[in-house]
């Protein structure tokens, strides 16, 4: 195993394909469609948000890339298959496991591979580092506030060094200044370990600030409406946040969304 | 200064909270010294003779005197609790694993498990000492019918309550049906098992207790629960008395051992065995 290793990100078009969505659709015990001929290529160092209102089908999108469900058409391919650790998951809740230590949290992907912990102790010390918990790698998640518990919940998605990362809203649960700081931190993360990640999100803002494309997706029948690109360089901070850059990114991706939920009326 | 300025009301409620924490030992004490002077001046004045209703003092006297004879008696009923629990969370454990790992099992035992819980063990037990030979082993089954129930049901729903986005990130992780088990659904289920394991404990004192009444042969090796019969024939009231007492002592034991055990197990994470400051 190696350490966690650096992928340089390259300029967007010049990204190798990582994953394609194919036609995708979803249509539950035959009657509801959830999700309706999604087609998206993912490449590798994409920040990809996928954007709309609620019963639009990102999260149902997530389920599928991650393979919880199957999908009822079309087909999801990876480049050159999914091997085991290509896939890191954030959920809207922290989801640690209560009666273990922050440590052994980050270990669960290694161990369910059979790994001992010894033997990658490196790896866990480094996404603990990488999430600023290394004082706490012994504490429980009920002594952790919610920010912190999400950065576990973090360290434990990219510590396998995953090809892609997925996250389910994961700081909707949050208050406003954590997840600001949650988005500072994981835009720095993403410089360091050159992830590709999908993220779902319902909040514009939040979108614009972290993404390079955001998928603006339409409810009933869920599928996706248009893509917005944020051509704004990273590394953003706080002052990208309050730049007319940001302010016309957010304008033209609210305007998606509301074309978005005026289709869906 | 400033402390006394802000205190009157912060003051009280230590002072409240003092008090409850004292009270929290004192009062139980307090009924126990109270009822039982009352016991002893009733016996005085009403003149009640010993063999009607003995005075705690004489209680006391007598299981002093028959202790050789009932500690040996409390040896076996004791014996027979402690290995009808450990039997009850085998099977009760066991069980719950086999019905979480097999629909069709658990389709095809589980009405059995209720019907063997919802029948009076009283009823079943003249049966059970017709077929079984060994009376230990008789024994031991009684009290595990009456026992295992709540740790199966328990352990059950416990294996059942996992954290639906744990078990999705296990599936993404390709856990096996064993490691599911082993790190996720036997961790959810432990404060639900210990929750039934304490029930259970108490329970299987009861079936050892009403296993022997049945049971009713004489001679060595008898528990308890013989021991109160016989000397209830001989009219030997304050025996009786001394006989109850020991077995309330083990029921209290066994719930508070149970109960330090649940402690110790999930003091670090689980909710129940938390301090919260109110």
């Amino acid at each position: 195993m190696n350490d966690l290793i650096h992928r340089p990100i390259l300029p967007l078009g010049q990204r190798p394909k990582l994953i394609e969505l194919a036609q995708v659709g979803k249509v539950f015990n035959g009657q509801v469609t959830a999700l309706r001929d999604m087609a998206l290529t993912v490449n590798a160092g994409d920040f990809i948000s996928l954007l709309g209102p609620s019963g639009c089908g990102k999260s149902t999108a997530l389920r599928l890339i991650a393979g919880l469900s199957t999908p009822t058409q079309g087909r999801i391919l990876w480049e050159g298959g999914q091997g085991a650790g290509d896939l890191g998951v954030v959920f809207q809740e922290p989801t640690l496991m209560p009666w273990a230590t922050v440590a052994q949290n980050v270990y669960l992907p290694f161990r369910l591979r059979g790994q001992s912990f010894p033997s990658v102790k490196g790896e866990i010390d480094e996404a603990l580092a990488l999430v600023g918990l290394s004082a706490f790698a012994e504490a429980y998640p009920r002594e952790l506030s919610g920010g912190m518990k999400m950065r576990v919940s973090i360290a434990r998605a990219l510590v396998t060094n995953p090809r892609l990362i997925l996250m389910d809203e994961p700081f909707a649960a949050l208050d406003e200044i954590t997840r600001h700081k949650l988005n500072t931190d994981l835009l720095a993360l993403r410089e360091k370990i050159g992830c590709t990640v999908i993220f779902v999100t319902h909040s514009v803002f939040e979108s614009v600030f972290l993404s390079d494309r955001i998928v603006v997706m339409a409810a009933r029948p869920g599928r996706v409406i248009e893509e917005v690109l944020v051509t704004a360089p990273y590394p953003r901070d706080e002052v990208f946040r309050t730049s007319a850059d940001y302010a016309a990114h957010c304008q033209v991706a609210s305007q998606a969304l509301h074309r978005a939920m005026g289709d869906a009326t | 200064m400033s402390d006394a300025l802000l205190d009157p009301e912060e003051a009280r409620r230590l002072r409240g909270k003092r008090v409850e924490r004292v009270a929290k030992w004192a009062l139980p004490v307090v009924v126990l010294v109270v009822l039982l002077v009352l016991w002893d001046r009733l016996i005085v004045w009403y003149e009640i003779p010993h063999y009607l209703l003995p005075g705690p003092g004489r209680v006391i006297e007598t299981l002093v005197k028959d202790w050789a004879m009932l500690f040996e008696a409390f040896l076996v009923t004791l014996q027979i609790t402690l290995l009808a629990l450990a039997v009850a969370v085998i099977g009760g454990v066991g069980l719950a694993v086999l019905f979480n790992q097999s629909r069709f099992a658990e389709m095809s035992f589980y009405p059995y498990a209720v019907i063997l819980q919802v029948t009076p063990v009283v009823a079943i037990a003249p049966l059970i000492f017709i077929y079984v030979e060994n009376r230990t082993v008789g024994l031991l089954l009684c009290a595990w019918i009456v026992a295992f129930f709540p740790i199966l049901s328990n352990t059950t729903l416990g294996l059942n309550s996992t954290d639906h986005n744990l078990r999705d990130l296990f599936r993404i992780y390709g856990a096996s049906r064993w490691q599911r088990l082993r790190y996720l659904q036997l961790p959810s289920a432990l404060p639900y098992f210990l929750g039934g394991l304490r029930i259970a404990g108490g329970l299987s004192l009861i079936g050892a207790i009403v296993a022997e009444y049945v049971a009713g042969t004489g001679g060595i090796g008898s528990g308890l629960a013989f021991r109160i019969l016989e000397a209830g024939y001989r009219l030997n009231i304050p025996r009786m008395f001394a006989a109850l007492l020991l077995i309330a002592v083990t029921g209290v034991v066994i719930f508070a051992g149970l109960s330090f055990l649940s402690h110790m197990l999930l003091r670090r994470w689980h909710e129940s065995a938390l301090k919260r400051d109110s």
